[in-house]
């Protein structure tokens, strides 16, 4: 166990809780609906079409989360731009920094 | 001859003395040669914990390199330290274990994969121990800097080990550029600091501006070793380089890189915590916040559109950074602001344990990684798949890594998280919510990983990765899991005489000072 500024953090007390959660959830998914057909009723419906075995279909990384990255499709822009690759840049960047903190520390604040 | 006496020169002087044997035993024979450097490493790793135990007894070690009497800081007939001056107290002793029990993990792994040029790389690989530890151990500013240059020549080395790559060369060709960059501005503040106090202890240049206070060359040379560092550790917006290193670097030096950069962190701490401290003001914790949420919101952000597995997990590591950085600077605005009770030295554990927990479950990634990449030669997301199928033990230790750099309950990544969002939260709200949010897209970014490379149909038939590599994937999962159920273990014993020694920096100067 471990102390928090407003607590603490006992691993062992929530894997207890986790257990005792998923038997309890276990438990409710068993009184379930006695009439359910496994296998028929998650089968998805594809305009009619058959639908392909799990195993033929792998979703590629780069389509994942493209909702997300379209979305925020301005900013990973500015992002690329940033990251050039280009060695110069970077040594730009450090140096644009440490100019900045000089600023900060000289003319907004004295140290 | 009482060899305890002369452990902290041990820890340096046995991984520098096997680096120059290496090649020698190499000509002979390779297993010789692989047992000699693994004797090695397990040798250092033991005198560090040796070393961690003896620093708990006595709080202060130090040790006088070429000295009669090697605990005497000052001779006789000066006024000040003169000579090299290794002084470990509980952040050094603290570093130093991490960076050896890592080191020796990567070398357990990099057996199973260097076949070419073995002589050559584990002498690099030895050297870079050295810098890193020399950097963690030394109580000397030049020291730093020549410890610092060691690491960085030896890493950008081992960064281009396969050359024939032409990205590697091109990665280690700017590692060595940002590497000089930073190790020239370090050489300049030493200097303004050499000329302004004729010292270059760092507990007698402490001494020296708590006495006269702090003047405009002090504080530019504070600066100077801020931003050097920052972009050694690889602090956003300074990060560029970093993904770039880590990414091309071979199997396990990705990992032990980020030892080497937490070196960086560590003088980043020392320069904070025991130089300047006592005139320090608010704004440099500040600078510290604002640097760790941006490398937070940027590793985190820029992880999500990698296609490059290594590259990926390196964009999640400037995150990781971030949270470091927002946990020492929250520490460091408390203390300055004399809040070291309410909610700094929570932050400040928060923040060490999170070193620790970040070496362990980006290591074991980057393991994962580099084993993938030695079996596949495919590093690219989109052309990997359904490996799962046949490297069973790679996914389950792979999803052990993803739950502790995700911060999910019970791993360790969970306990280090959860005090640095309730510490920083009494700061201002803002800062937690930006690292939950953090927390929340690095799940999303690893379970694309885990999503992409190991689910889905089997598309070639692949082995599992060698026994070698599994089993420093294992003892890195295990450790995560252990500390991660047993978070007390390490806090109670490893990481509080680290905050303490933080907090309580008049030790020492004064262990140094001989008041």
């Amino acid at each position: 166990m471990i102390k928090t500024v407003g607590g603490y953090w006992d691993p062992i007390i929530w894997i207890i809780a986790f257990i005792v959660i998923f038997i309890l959830a276990y438990m409710i998914r068993a009184i379930g609906k006695k009439e359910y057909r496994k296998g028929e009723q998650i089968k998805p419906f594809l305009s009619g079409m058959e639908e392909p075995s799990k195993e033929a279909v792998h979703i590629r990384a780069s389509n994942l989360y493209w909702g997300f990255v379209e979305a925020l499709k301005s900013y990973y822009e500015t992002m690329k731009k940033m990251h050039t690759g280009i060695i110069n840049d970077y040594v730009a960047w450090f140096v644009g920094i440490t100019a900045i903190i000089f600023i900060a520390v000289f003319i907004v604040g004295i140290i | 001859m009482n060899w305890m006496q002369h452990l902290p020169a041990f820890i340096i002087a046995i991984p520098l003395f096997a680096a120059f044997l290496t090649p020698l035993i190499d000509r002979i024979n390779k297993k010789a040669r692989n047992a000699f450097v693994l004797i090695a490493m397990a040798i250092t790793f033991i005198l560090t914990i040796i070393l961690f135990k003896e620093v708990l007894e006595k709080d202060i070690i130090t040790y006088v390199m070429g000295a009669a009497d090697p605990t005497q800081a000052i001779p006789k007939q000066a006024a000040v330290p003169i000579r090299i001056v290794l002084e470990i107290d509980g952040i050094n002793a603290f570093m130093a274990l991490i960076s050896a029990l890592i080191s020796l993990i990567g070398l357990i792994f990099s057996f199973a994969h260097i076949e070419e040029r073995g002589g050559r790389f584990y002498t690099l690989f030895l050297l870079m121990v050295v810098g890193m530890l020399g950097m963690e151990l030394t109580g000397d500013l030049f020291n730093l800097f020549v410890f610092l240059e060691i690491a960085s020549i030896a890493s950008a080395a081992l960064i281009a080990y396969e050359f024939r790559r032409g990205s590697t060369t091109e990665a280690a060709l700017k590692y060595i550029i940002i590497s000089s960059l930073s190790a020239l501005f370090v050489l300049f503040a030493i200097g303004l600091l050499y000329g302004e106090y004729d010292l270059l202890n760092m507990a007698a240049i402490a001494d020296a501006i708590r006495t006269t206070g702090l003047s405009n060359i002090d504080k530019i040379a504070l600066i100077l070793f801020f931003s050097a560092f920052a972009l050694k550790a690889g602090s956003a917006p300074m990060h560029m380089w970093l993904p770039d290193a880590y990414g091309e670097a071979p199997g396990a030096i990705s990992m032990v890189l980020i030892g080497v950069t937490q070196a960086s962190l560590y003088a980043l701490l020392r320069i904070c915590f025991t130089i300047y401290v006592d005139s320090m003001h608010v704004i440099f914790p500040a600078i510290i916040i604002i640097l760790g949420l941006i490398s937070i919101f940027i590793g985190v952000t820029m992880a999500l559109i990698q296609e490059d597995v290594k590259r990926l997990i390196a964009y999640a590591a400037v995150a990781e950074v971030g949270y470091i950085l927002l946990a020492i600077g929250v520490g460091l605005y408390g203390i300055l602001n004399n809040e070291v009770e309410t909610y700094a030295r929570k932050a400040l554990q928060g923040g060490l344990f999170h070193i620790f927990n970040d070496i362990l479950d980006i290591g074991l990634l980057f393991l994962v990684a580099s084993g993938i990449i030695y079996i596949t030669r495919e590093r690219n997301l989109n052309k990997l798949g359904g490996l799962a199928h046949s490297m069973k033990y790679t996914s389950i230790l792979f999803l052990v890594g993803l739950a502790a750099v995700a911060g999910l309950p019970p791993m360790n990544g969970f306990a280090s998280k959860i005090i640095i969002y309730e510490s920083v939260y009494k700061v201002s709200p803002i800062l937690s919510i930006v690292a939950i949010l953090g927390s929340v897209v690095m799940l999303a970014i690893f379970v694309k990983i885990f999503h992409s490379v190991f689910t889905g149909p089997k598309i070639t038939e692949y082995r599992e990765v060698p026994k070698l590599m599994l089993a420093s994937m294992l003892i890195l999962a295990g450790l995560i899991i252990f500390f991660g159920l047993f978070p007390d273990v390490i806090i109670n014993n490893v990481v509080n005489p680290a905050v303490n020694a933080l907090i309580e920096n008049t030790d020492y100067i004064s262990k140094v000072m001989g008041w």
